[in-house]
């Protein structure tokens, strides 16, 4: 028998040499984020993925984050897509998309969009993600959490971020854009071929954009054939201006509600589990002072914060010393600024009842996470169902835990043990 | 104590409106206004000043009279 050495990738310098998808930094970023932020060189720069650079301080997240001419949006994923599709014997994966779909530049409004497209993409969809808009779906939130935990309580063991965590966000966002929630597992896979297998595959990540777009176009060809009173049925029927919104651009912003409200949501409960599961007297503080919740949710998020788009360089620009080229990406490191010390006391601990924080979960500015009250609404009613039925669990195996991150971080296998049918 | 949303830096965050509901209102998109005029009730000021810390965009200004 032989056994085969892997090259050891990981990098020495984590200031000039980061690798956002090293196995080290999927598992563990705090200390990382803690040595770079503590350095001379608070913003780091790496050539891996393409040159990126990746502020780690609070201040520099938020005065990045603010400056969208600088900053643009066009692509906030880091690594390149590889040569264009069709090109150099490459497939192209759009090759099936509908004629009328071809050489239009779909994207995923607003989220990849500047202004001036952002204002008006944005507008269209806030008001419908309103804490009050939202608070529509919490019944059906709950009574979904319900249902998976009656299908694993007698049990004694869940697995807390597949079994649970991971099956909310697609049905509540199916359930918003008026699409079948049966297929919620195969929007699972796309979006995780998207955002998690595809963010260093770019044929993985071409495949699933393109069977989500065409899933989606024939939904909304249905929904005009059909008018529903649902998300797909306001976007057809909205005007920017006194114009009917494009198709196109309907098509994007439905695959970004798809995208971002899937892999985003369930990263930040299945944390929020992780944390509870090895954290006996937050679960206490929870069962004793449900009125916790809301800012326990906050202080969760603060934490375990999921996400980290990039921006790109728009122009040559240098910011704090470093010289930042146009068409290098910056990595929108929320989560490391959520723990800059200079900003939280004690960032690594989680204070359920955290009076002071202005944490930058969602992001900042104008590409403030739109979807951000569904969020909150699905973490809040996930934990309180699970508590009320479930007070005491723990972790299986802390070592047995995965995690994907890079660009979305949270754990994707996450065994807990509990006494059989609860209580 | 009087304060004021600086309508061009709210984003809509919401954080004032769950940690002061008293002093804010939101408008269909999510925005905060102040309401009253922006004038904090008597003993609503530790309330409004854990407002302004806990907004992400720094958008809530106390009005120097």
């Amino acid at each position: 028998m032989t056994t085969e050495q892997r090259p050891d990738t990981t990098p020495k310098d984590w200031k000039t040499d980061y690798d956002i998808f090293s196995p080290a930094y999927i598992k563990n970023p705090f200390p990382i984020w803690d040595e770079i932020r503590a350095s001379e060189c608070p913003v780091a720069h790496t050539e891996r993925w393409g040159s990126s650079w990746m502020p780690t301080k609070y201040v520099d997240l938020f005065n990045i984050a603010r400056d969208v001419t600088n900053y643009s949006s066009r692509d906030v994923l880091v690594a390149p897509t590889g040569p264009e599709p069709g090109t150099e014997n490459q497939p192209n994966p759009y090759a099936e998309i509908p004629p009328e779909l071809q050489n239009q530049d779909i994207g995923a409004p607003p989220i990849t969009s500047d202004p001036p497209v952002h204002t008006w993409a944005r507008h269209l969809l806030l008001p419908v993600f309103s804490a009050t808009a939202v608070a529509k779906y919490e019944p059906e939130t709950r009574a979904l959490c319900r249902e998976l935990i009656d299908g694993f309580i007698a049990s004694g063991t869940a697995d807390a971020a597949a079994g649970y965590a991971q099956q909310i966000p697609p049905r509540v966002i199916a359930s918003m854009l008026g699409i079948p929630q049966e297929e919620s597992e195969t929007f699972t896979t796309w979006v995780r071929g998207f955002l998690e297998q595809g963010l260093t595959n770019p044929e993985i990540r071409g495949e699933s954009a393109t069977k989500m777009f065409m899933y989606l176009w024939e939904r909304i060809q249905d929904h005009k054939a059909n008018p529903r009173d649902d998300l797909i049925g306001y976007l057809l029927n909205a005007q920017v201006d006194g114009q009917p919104v494009p198709e196109p651009h309907i098509l994007g912003t439905c695959f970004l509600i798809l995208v971002a409200g899937i892999d985003t949501t369930w990263s930040s409960i299945g944390s929020a589990f992780w944390h509870l599961a090895q954290h006996p007297e937050d679960r206490k503080r929870l069962i004793e002072e449900p009125e916790l919740i809301t800012s326990a949710v906050e202080e969760l998020l603060r934490a375990y914060s999921p996400v980290t788009m990039a921006r790109y360089v728009a122009a040559d620009v240098e910011y704090n010393g470093c010289p930042m080229k146009e068409g290098d990406r910056v990595l929108m490191n929320f989560p490391a600024a959520n723990r800059d010390p200079e900003k939280f006391p004690n960032p690594h601990e989680v204070i359920l009842d955290r009076p002071v924080n202005p944490h930058v979960a969602f992001g900042v500015g104008i590409h403030r996470c739109a979807g951000s009250n569904l969020a909150r609404m699905e973490m809040r009613v996930a934990i309180e169902e699970w508590l009320k039925r479930i007070p005491y669990f723990e972790l299986v195996d802390p070592e047995a835990v995965t995690w994907a991150g890079g660009q979305v971080r949270g754990p994707r296998i996450c065994e807990v043990k509990f006494p059989a049918g609860g209580k | 104590m009087k304060i004021t949303v600086d309508q061009e830096k709210c984003e809509g965050h919401n954080r004032c409106f769950v940690v002061a509901g008293e002093l804010f209102e939101l408008d269909d998109y999510g925005y905060a206004h102040e309401v009253n005029g922006g004038e904090v009730p008597a003993g609503m000021e530790e309330k409004a000043r854990l407002a302004i810390v806990n907004c992400p965009e720094q958008a809530i200004l106390i009005v120097e009279e």
